[in-house]
């Protein structure tokens, strides 16, 4: 309802996605702009710069196909907003909110600004309550906290999708049915597309899911309003209508090319890779919308996928993702081709809030050392399989040897489970039969008086066999 | 929707005669026709009053940093100028409060409502309504300098000292009085060669200058942090300067936060800057639960938490640390022993290097501004023992510990470099040893303490008079762990000599037992220095023990299964008054000749093991 709507006609500049005109009056900074090429096209764009003789602005569209002459810039005064209201669960929007279903026009509740407002740290209620995701490796080993951003890194070709999708699908919080995904898909091809839209209707949750959708062919730069309009309907689900809300945002590696994109067409000094010096707090605007605030009763639970250009952690998208999140979930090349699904690798993976998230009361009270005690063990399976390839498995001790076998069992069955979703008692059970083998003194991380307790309700594996089991990828001694 | 659409073109006529801004971009504003403007001056801009700082003059164009979001700023917005530079409030009310890196009361404006922060919010930093009961110590009649202590307040359990402010001038004291007041209420006067002035509880110092101090001393005790790795093999001293530079995850939060927690400075100022808000949270609400043992009050009751995140304004990131450092200055002056816990100071040079960008400075390297270095020398510089001026003579200290995230964990990046130059103490965090959930995972390699011979006394008289012994001994070992591993890595452990094994599961030992320290473990997480020291003695006697074994014939298989060896391993969790008397017989125990014990035989090669 914006009642000074002015326009100016002919540019000075177009370069880009970048547009440069003769000053008018009034322009405010951040202010939404509407483009009418002399083509006949309508494009969107947004003030990025002011000065007293020129506006510099940027056009989502880019500015193919303008001229200097014809084109009209028309201001609208206001930045950016979405209408938010629940009639855009059950929906599939473009990157910018407008329904592509076929549907009719979503009645909006309320405007909001896309940018948001940053909470107020000491307003901030710390995360405490797990979210149970169906899938061992995270419940158990790296558990997701409602109101926590965990991030999936992933690699061309991994199904960091698939897991993501997974989650969103599978995801149960106890006790709660005021439960929503807001998807957005950032820059993916038409073919993934596909994959989300009929992952959800397979769910029957599809009504509890709005769909964002940026193709690939879309305008890249509208590629940096996609997650905004996401977490924006999140922001407003959770803390106004008090819904637990799961945000998924893939991919960050496209988000992050878009602002690069940017960047480069404004003239920027480049940081490392190119991508602008601003990355770090670009991304961490977006991240830091998940939490919960005191006094109300949402959350926002944000789970980014980001793919590691060449597998590689270093890079400058995972390293800023992972100095922003609250962890991480990595996937492995080397179990996919194992075809290990999901290929977790649960070395790297870290929940940092987990710990706000489990024991009694919320999962189990045996959580944590259990959790401790499977990945010593795995790391300690890892290293002892680098030894083997130098030194031979014959020069290894028997007990190294029982670690060797429990880390193939780790990955085989406790990572590797395939389609089927797992509950958290599953996940438990599953995690104590691993360690059912393994002879006390090599559970440190179990208290004893916990170790006594199961001992006494089941006894070793081996020892009933009287033989100790063996893998399927190595021959008993 | 539209009801009135205007073709426009260039701006219109503007006033004269006031000042406005003329050019925007992100956090940098440009402004003309302010009134004798001076770099360093506070000014609000636009309508909303946005918080900025005059960083640059041209002529009569002023270039403003804004402290806050300045999406919706327009062309000939007017701005308006303040009396001085950025400033801190000092003054009862500090502890316990949050606030962002302008000083706003975050935790104050929480309990109102406010769960957001939108742009030009402004609450005052010391609540007016809060009233403290003053006691005097100073007679009317007697002569004052800056620094003074006046009186006091207490705050909870704290003794909160009021200052003649160090900026003040000398004089006489005519009146001062007992009584409840506001942090801003006059408690008395003072006559001056510059007339009669009114004395307050609080006080304003601007943020970017170093609080002037009586006398430097040497550094003479450790910040005890209760941290096995910390305390025994690289100490910081009061009022020296640490940094904790690693990748992310590598735990650098979670040992600012265990200091913030555990070490035995008087009080705590926790600069979050640039980093999460659910951390922030997770600090408060258990700060305001914990007790802090030395006074029996909330741990929060001696901690100044500053939040600005790393989705709250940029340009005031680089404005949060300078008021922290401020605020650990003023109770540094009132004769504490202060810690100020900085994380992560990386987040705020990228600030500064994001409004360097913005001026199109000359980019040093990574874009870094050329003065980075400067600054962060200006930073730590502001660490160290000193006498603060005035009266009683009193000894106060400001430790600093900063905290260094590089971009993909390589040291060798510009902001850890130049800090390296400027701390004393390097805590360099290792991503191997935190992806082995080796925590807290300080490298022993890298990490060193400038500050070891300085501390030697007070570990000997206050510790043990072996600790050099022991930490020289713990450091040799890990040393010779790192040789022999690359040996194993190229033919394997069974091709090593048996003493040569025996070092490899002594080296282990001493990562296991002694190195490690799980920060949420309550047995663990803090550990008094002579029990860190009792503990380390009895891992090195277990060396000497297993050498001994060795010698006496029995196998490196044997030694290392024997049962005093597995109690060892979990005698970090040991609690109760006499641990050290325990570890010290455990010790004897360890050196003891052993025998064969027959419930613990050696894995036969080649055979499984029931
Ligand atoms: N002393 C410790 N004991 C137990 N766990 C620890 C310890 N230190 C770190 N961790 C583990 O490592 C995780 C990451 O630590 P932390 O948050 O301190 O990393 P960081 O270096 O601050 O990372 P970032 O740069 O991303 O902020 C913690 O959540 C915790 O799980
Ligand atoms: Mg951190």
């Amino acid at each position: 309802m914006n009642l000074s709507v002015r326009r100016a006609r002919g540019a000075d500049r177009l370069a880009g996605s970048l547009l440069v005109l003769r000053r008018v009056a009034d322009v405010a900074l951040g202010e939404e702009v509407l483009v009418h090429g002399g083509d006949g096209r309508l494009r969107h764009g947004q003030v990025l710069e002011l000065d007293e003789s020129f506006v510099v602005v940027q056009v989502y569209e880019g500015t193919f196909g303008l001229d200097l002459e014809e084109t009209v810039v028309e201001l609208t005064g206001e930045s950016f907003r979405l209408d938010v209201s629940t009639g855009l669960l059950g929906r599939t929007l473009d990157g910018r909110g407008r329904p592509i279903d076929g549907g009719p026009a979503p009645v909006g509740r309320r405007s909001l600004d896309v940018n948001g407002s940053a909470i107020n740290p000491a307003a901030r209620l710390g995360p405490s309550e797990p979210i149970e995701t169906g899938i061992t490796a995270i419940d158990l080993l790296a558990t997701l906290v409602r109101g926590q951003k965990l991030p999936i890194f992933s690699g061309a070709g991994l199904p960091g999708d698939e897991l993501a999708a997974r989650i969103a699908t599978g995801a149960r919080i106890a006790g709660n049915d005021r439960f929503a995904t807001v998807f957005a898909a950032v820059g993916i091809t038409r073919r993934e597309a596909d994959l989300f839209r009929t992952a959800f209707a397979g769910a029957a949750t599809l009504d509890r899911v709005a769909l964002f959708l940026n193709l690939a062919d879309d305008p890249a730069i509208e590629r940096l309003l996609t997650p905004r309009c996401a977490l924006t309907l999140g922001e407003y689900l959770a803390f106004e209508l008090g819904m637990h809300v799961l945000v998924v945002l893939t991919d960050i590696s496209a988000y992050a090319e878009a602002l690069r994109e940017l960047a480069t067409a404004r003239e920027e000094i480049p940081g490392r890779r190119g991508y602008p010096g601003y990355l770090y707090t670009d991304l961490a605007r977006l991240f830091e919308r998940a939490g919960r605030v005191r006094g109300r009763p949402g959350s926002l639970t944000l789970l980014p996928i980001v793919t590691m250009p060449d597998d590689d952690i270093t890079h400058p998208i995972p390293d800023l993702t992972g100095y922003i999140t609250e962890g991480q979930i990595v996937l492995s090349r080397e179990l996919h081709d194992r075809g290990v699904f999901p290929p977790i690798d649960a070395l790297p993976c870290l929940s940092r809030l987990m710990n706000a998230g489990i024991g009694a009361g919320r999962t189990r009270p045996e959580h944590r050392p259990l959790a401790d005690q499977l990945y010593a063990l795995y790391a300690r399976g890892r290293d002892l399989r680098r030894l083997v390839v130098v030194i031979g498995e014959a020069a290894l001790s028997p007990a190294e040897r029982r670690i060797l076998t429990f880390a193939d069992r780790f990955e085989a069955e406790l990572v590797g489970q395939g389609e089927h979703r797992r509950s958290l008692e599953e996940s438990f059970e599953l995690g104590w039969s691993l360690l059912a083998d393994l002879p006390a003194e090599e559970l440190t991380r179990i208290p004893l008086a916990l170790l006594a307790e199961r001992r006494a309700t089941r006894r070793p594996r081996a020892e009933r066999a009287g033989e100790p089991r063996s893998s399927s990828r190595r021959p008993p001694p | 929707m539209v009801s009135a659409e205007r073709e426009v073109r260039g701006p219109g006529p503007r006033p004269r005669g006031r000042a406005e801004v003329v050019a925007a971009a992100g956090p940098v504003v440009r402004a003309s026709g302010l009134a004798r403007p001076t770099v360093g001056q506070v000014v609000r801009v636009g309508p909303s009053r946005l918080l900025g700082e005059i960083i640059r003059l041209d002529g009569e164009r002023a270039t403003i940093q804004v402290y806050e979001e300045t999406a919706g700023l327009r062309v000939g917005d007017p701005v308006e100028a303040s009396d001085g530079p950025l400033c801190a409030w000092l003054g009862p009310g500090l502890l316990g409060a949050t606030f962002d890196g302008l000083q706003r009361p975050l935790g104050a404006l929480a309990e109102r409502g406010r769960w957001t922060l939108g742009a030009g919010l402004e609450a005052p930093a010391l609540d007016p309504a809060r009233r403290w009961r003053f006691t005097p110590l100073r007679e009317p009649g007697e002569n004052l300098v800056p620094g003074d202590v006046l009186g006091a307040v207490a705050e909870g359990p704290f003794e909160h000292r009021i200052l003649v402010p160090p900026g003040a001038p000398a004089g006489r004291l005519r009146r001062l009085t007992r009584g409840e007041f506001a942090a801003g209420d006059p408690i008395g006067e003072i006559e001056s060669e510059r007339g009669p002035g009114l004395l307050h509880l609080a006080h304003a110092w601007p943020v970017r200058t170093p609080r002037p101090v009586g006398d430097r001393l040497p550094v003479l005790d450790p910040l005890v942090t209760g941290q096995r790795v910390l305390d025994m093999l690289f100490p910081v001293a009061r009022g020296g300067a640490a940094i904790i530079p690693g990748g992310f995850g590598t735990g650098k939060t979670v040992v600012e936060q265990t200091l913030a927690r555990w070490s035995d400075a008087d009080v705590v100022v926790y600069v979050g800057c640039g980093e999460r808000g659910n951390e922030m949270a997770e600090l408060l609400t258990e700060f305001a639960g914990l007790e802090d043992p030395r006074s029996g009050g909330p741990l929060l009751a001696r901690t100044v938490l500053i939040a600005n995140t790393s989705n709250m304004p940029v340009a005031a990131r680089e404005a949060s640390v300078a008021l922290g450092m401020t605020i650990a200055e003023y109770f540094r002056d009132q004769g504490y022993g202060v810690a100020l816990l900085a994380d992560s100071t990386s987040r705020w040079a990228e600030a500064l290097r994001e409004i360097s960008g913005r001026l199109e400075e000359l980019p040093g390297e990574e874009g870094f501004p050329a003065y980075l270095g400067s600054r962060l020398a200006a930073f730590y510089e502001r660490a160290g023992r000193v006498v603060p001026l005035g009266r009683p003579g009193r000894v106060g200290s400001l430790t600093v510990v900063g905290a260094i995230s590089p971009p993909g964990g390589d040291f060798s990046e510009p902001v850890t470099q130049a800090s390296l130059r400027l701390a004393g103490t390097l805590w360099a965090l290792d991503t191997d040893l935190a992806h082995a959930r080796h925590f807290p995972a300080i490298g022993w390699t890298g990490s060193y303490s400038l500050y070891v011979d300085a501390l030697a006394a007070w570990y000997r008289a206050r510790v043990g008079d072996d600790w050099e012994a022991c930490r020289r001994d713990a450091l040799g070992l890990l040393a010779r762990e790192r040789q022999l591993l690359e040996i194993v890595q190229l033919v394997g452990a069974d091709a090593l000599p048996d003493e040569d094994r025996i070092d490899l599961a002594a080296a282990d030992l001493l990562r296991e037992a002694f190195l490690q320290q799980h920060a949420f473990d309550p047995a663990d997480a803090w550990r008094p220095p002579v029990d860190q020291l009792a503990l380390l003695r009895t891992v090195l006697r277990a060396r000497d023990g297993l050498q001994a074994g060795l010698r006496a014939g029995s196998t490196v298989e044997t030694l290392s299964h024997s049962p005093p060896l597995a109690e060892l391993r979990r005698a970090r969790s040991w609690t109760g008054p006499n641990v050290a008397e325990r570890l010290a017989a455990l010790g004897e125990e360890l050196v003891a000749p052993v025998a064969d014990p027959p419930d613990h035989p050696a894995d036969p090669p080649g055979k499984a093991v029931p």
